[in-house]
């Protein structure tokens, strides 16, 4: 079941993760994730996106007792090893979660969290990457005036792209996304999908859409979980018009969901 | 870097976890020292004399009987008049009082809570202490009841407030459906609310007791601190065992048995409030664990 | 006779509405009594000068400077343990038996009586780690006593915080401590600072921690180093109105006037930092 992306930017090679509470695991899942193209993990609930998703960036991690077996390479190297330098992982991986969660700050302190995280202070280096950041995610010309605002005074929609723009200000390599669309209305939900469009050539996008729709629009390769089993995996194109497996192909069409 | 940073995390965590183990090693050390300095005091009298109904120092009698029962009376009678005080004013704040009300009463009873129980005292002494002499008719007004009117305010706040978040946890649905079913808001707190809040309430009660028990300066001031058991002596000074530390410890020769006398008392008063402390905080978590379940 | 549903409320509310009633009059009365007749004695001298004549006249400077060193230092103590071990058990705490044995001993210190801890000061500090009777001692016995408020108060400030910060921060590469310095903490502070305020408020109004520890009645001189006894509002508050034969009433009123201003002042700013903030916040 493994796609032919080249250079691919995560290999993963027969994955299992399993929860303490006995809740979403995966069996034994293989893939590739493609570079520099929008990757789309969709199925029913409980088939293991999110704990695939959430492996990227081993924030499995914060639940105690997660337990791996496995790998998972991020450009040739194992990110599963129980010594990892997390930090510098979760650095090279960002993630915008379904709820918007903007930090109890303005919207500039928003932005550079990240950075003075790592211990970047340069003035210079902060104001840069909040205009690009911003610039990326389409909010500048809305946010460029009101920086110094409260961040949770923003709408949903600006409030969930502010949570992109802060990931893209760190400036990561891979960028996870949990249902970030869920609660949006179709105009944000939009923007957002446009601005993963827009950016995906300098970045490995991962997505977990909430809607067979969004996973059709955005999709250049798919993968199909159904109860902690990649049932299918291929080209977004195909596995939505012409799937191979016939279970895929029922949750496509409506059939079950 | 990586290895500095990891350091710095280790340092902290060691520091942060070394506090928060320190409450045990506390208790643990209180425990000790009393035992340290109190049990000889087993050693040094009989188990009988212990027992006896005289506390009288001087000629080397420790019975303990008098001061636990000078606790006793005047604790209970500060629960006679706490506890209807306390759990009417609770169920007021909580279920009838308007929002902005709740908002004056809730500061105000914490105001109650934080007045030193010497200021209590002082007042007890110099103004309640006449009055009930008078009004009673009694040879002096320094007697357990005027003990118990202050205790019971001192234990008011801590009834007031524990039952108040007890009633304030019984899900919005169980008035709901109440009063769905026509019944009155009365018929609702008294046949609904208040039963289902009922061991939170209990909690607060027992909290409110243990407040009573190992109150100190204010019983002191107005009890009149007469070790003495009567079948009446509601009414007449009584001693208990909080103010008899309070009393002699300063005056007692170091290593003697009236010494080690005290710090057995201490003890007594250790046992007595961690039995009730520990009855009453899991009966609350029982509770939450109840209300988290059902509101899953 | 059978009463009818609604007489039985009306009889019920208005027995209820008599009750709380009695309950603020009762504590607005002991306020205004002693408003009433301590003002008077309060004047710029009352406060800031020395006693004389065996209490009964001049001021009561050092009782109300002790009970200021007191209350700071029994401060410096326990808010840095508190803090830390409401942080253990807010952020870093597992759940084990280990650390529900924690929270029982929390409870367990709460409950203590007042004189129990003077006790164990006595014997603790004052005799076996023979700091005397001091100011020290005090510190450190009050600080004990002051720690299970603190460390309740912040551990529900802290868990008030939603997780969902501390996600985004870790998703985002912050260590824990990290995470609990750059936005917990400061988003639990305003109720870390209410829990610290109550929590002082008590150690100030306290007797019997302090009666064996370093209290004193009759000091000459104010204390000069930690290791001196003080005087202290609470304490001569109990020794005149009960101790001291032909003490001016209008002193004993005066001193309790004081220290109930004391106690009140540390609860309105707990109050109103409370419901301050409580509007202020971004979540």
């Amino acid at each position: 079941m493994v796609g032919q992306a080249p250079h691919p930017k995560f290999l993963v090679e027969s994955l299992s993760v399993h929860y303490p509470d006995g809740t979403e695991s995966l069996h034994n899942i293989s893939l590739q994730i493609p570079r520099n193209a929008i990757t789309v993990l969709f199925g029913p609930a409980g088939g293991g996106k999110s704990t695939l998703l959430r492996t990227f960036n081993r924030l499995n991690d914060m639940v105690e007792g997660t337990r791996y077996s496995g790998k998972v390479l991020l450009d040739g190297e194992n990110i599963l090893t129980p010594d990892l330098d997390l930090v510098a992982l979760r650095r090279r991986v960002g993630m915008v979660f379904a709820q918007p969660v903007p930090l109890p700050m303005s919207v500039r302190e928003n932005m550079t969290y990240g950075l003075e995280l790592a211990g970047e202070r340069r003035r210079r280096n902060l104001d840069r990457a909040i205009e690009e950041g911003l610039q990326a995610a389409a909010l500048w010309e809305e946010m460029k005036d009101r920086l110094d605002e409260p961040a949770h005074a923003m709408s949903g929609g600006q409030q969930q792209r502010l949570c992109l723009a802060r990931v893209l200000a760190q400036q990561p390599e891979v960028i996870l996304l949990d249902e970030p669309t869920s609660g949006l209305d179709p105009i944000s939900t939009a923007k957002v999908e446009d601005s993963l469009q827009s950016i995906k050539k300098k970045y490995t996008i991962i997505i977990v859409p909430h809607s067979v729709q969004q996973a059709a629009r955005l999709a250049d390769w798919a993968g199909f979980f159904y109860q902690g089993d990649l049932v299918e995996w291929g080209e977004g194109k195909n596995l939505f018009i012409a799937p191979k497996v016939k279970r895929t192909e029922d949750y496509v069409t409506g059939r079950f969901g | 870097m990586v290895k500095r940073r990891k350091l710095f995390e280790s340092v902290i965590q060691f520091l942060i976890r070394l506090c928060g183990y320190s409450a045990v090693l506390f208790v643990a050390a209180i425990f000790i020292f009393l035992l340290q300095a109190g049990l000889p005091a087993l050693f040094e009298t009989s188990p009988a004399s212990l027992f006896g109904q005289r506390w009288y120092p001087i000629e080397n009698m420790f019975g303990l009987l008098p001061l636990i029962y000078g606790s006793f009376i005047v604790t209970i009678g500060a629960a006679v008049i706490s506890i209807p005080f306390g759990i009417a004013t609770a169920v007021f704040i909580a279920e009838v009082a308007p929002r902005w009300m709740r908002e004056v009463l809730k500061p105000f009873v914490e105001i109650l809570a934080g007045l030193p129980s010497v200021v209590l005292g002082f007042l007890g002494f110099l103004v309640l202490a006449p009055l009930i002499r008078t009004t009673l008719n009694l040879p002096t007004g320094l007697t357990a009841f005027t003990g118990s009117i202050l205790l019971a305010a001192m234990a008011l706040p801590t009834i007031v407030s524990v039952a108040e978040d007890a009633l304030d946890s019984v899900p919005k649905s169980y008035r709901d459906g109440a009063l769905a079913l026509g019944a009155t808001k009365w018929q609702t707190i008294w046949r609904v609310t208040l039963p289902a809040a009922r061991s939170g309430v209990l909690t607060a009660v027992m909290l409110g007791i243990g407040r009573a028990i190992g109150e100190t300066m204010a019983v002191m001031m107005v009890t009149g601190n007469a070790p003495q058991i009567r079948w009446d002596g509601l009414f007449f000074p009584a001693r208990t065992m909080t103010a008899t530390i309070a009393a002699e410890m300063g005056e007692v020769p170091g290593g003697s048995t009236h010494y080690h006398m005290l710090f057995l008392v201490a003890i007594l008063l250790f046992l007595i409030s961690f039995l009730v402390n520990i009855i009453a905080s899991s009966m609350l978590f029982r509770a939450k664990k109840r209300a988290e379940r059902m509101l899953s | 006779m059978r009463l009818s549903r609604t007489v039985t409320q009306r009889i019920a509310f208005s027995l209820l509405t008599a009750i709380m009633s009695v309950t603020v009059l009762g504590i607005l009365a002991i306020i205004t009594y002693i408003f009433w007749n301590g003002l008077p004695t309060l004047s710029w001298e009352f406060l800031s000068s020395m006693p004389s004549n065996g209490m009964r006249e001049g001021g009561i400077w050092p009782a109300i400077i002790g009970t200021l060193y007191l209350t700071i230092g029994t401060a410096v103590v326990a808010v840095p343990i508190g803090l830390l071990a409401a942080i253990y058990l807010s952020e870093y705490a597992p759940d084990s038996t280990f650390t529900r044995t924690i929270r029982i001993a929390i409870v367990n210190l709460a409950g203590i009586p007042s004189v129990v801890y003077g006790l164990f000061g006595l014997a603790l500090f004052v005799l076996f780690l023979q700091l005397g009777s001091s100011i020290l001692a005090s510190c450190l016995t009050l600080a004990i006593m002051t720690l299970p408020v603190i460390i309740s108060t912040a551990e529900e400030a802290l868990r008030a915080v939603p997780q969902s910060f501390r996600v985004v921060s870790i998703s985002m590469g912050g260590t824990r401590w990290q995470t609990i310095r750059r936005i917990v903490l400061p988003q639990a502070l305003p109720g870390i600072l209410t829990g610290v305020i109550l929590g002082l408020e008590r150690a100030a109004g306290e007797t019997a921690p302090i009666l064996f520890t370093g209290a004193s009645f009759f000091l000459p001189h104010l204390p000069q180093s930690i290791f001196d006894e003080t005087m202290a509002l609470p304490y001569h508050l109990f020794v005149i109105s009960t101790q001291v034969p032909g003490m001016p009433v209008r002193i004993q009123y005066g001193t309790a006037l004081v220290l109930l201003i004391f106690v009140l002042v540390m609860n309105l700013s707990a109050t109103i930092i409370r419901s301050y903030y409580r509007r202020k916040r971004q979540w």
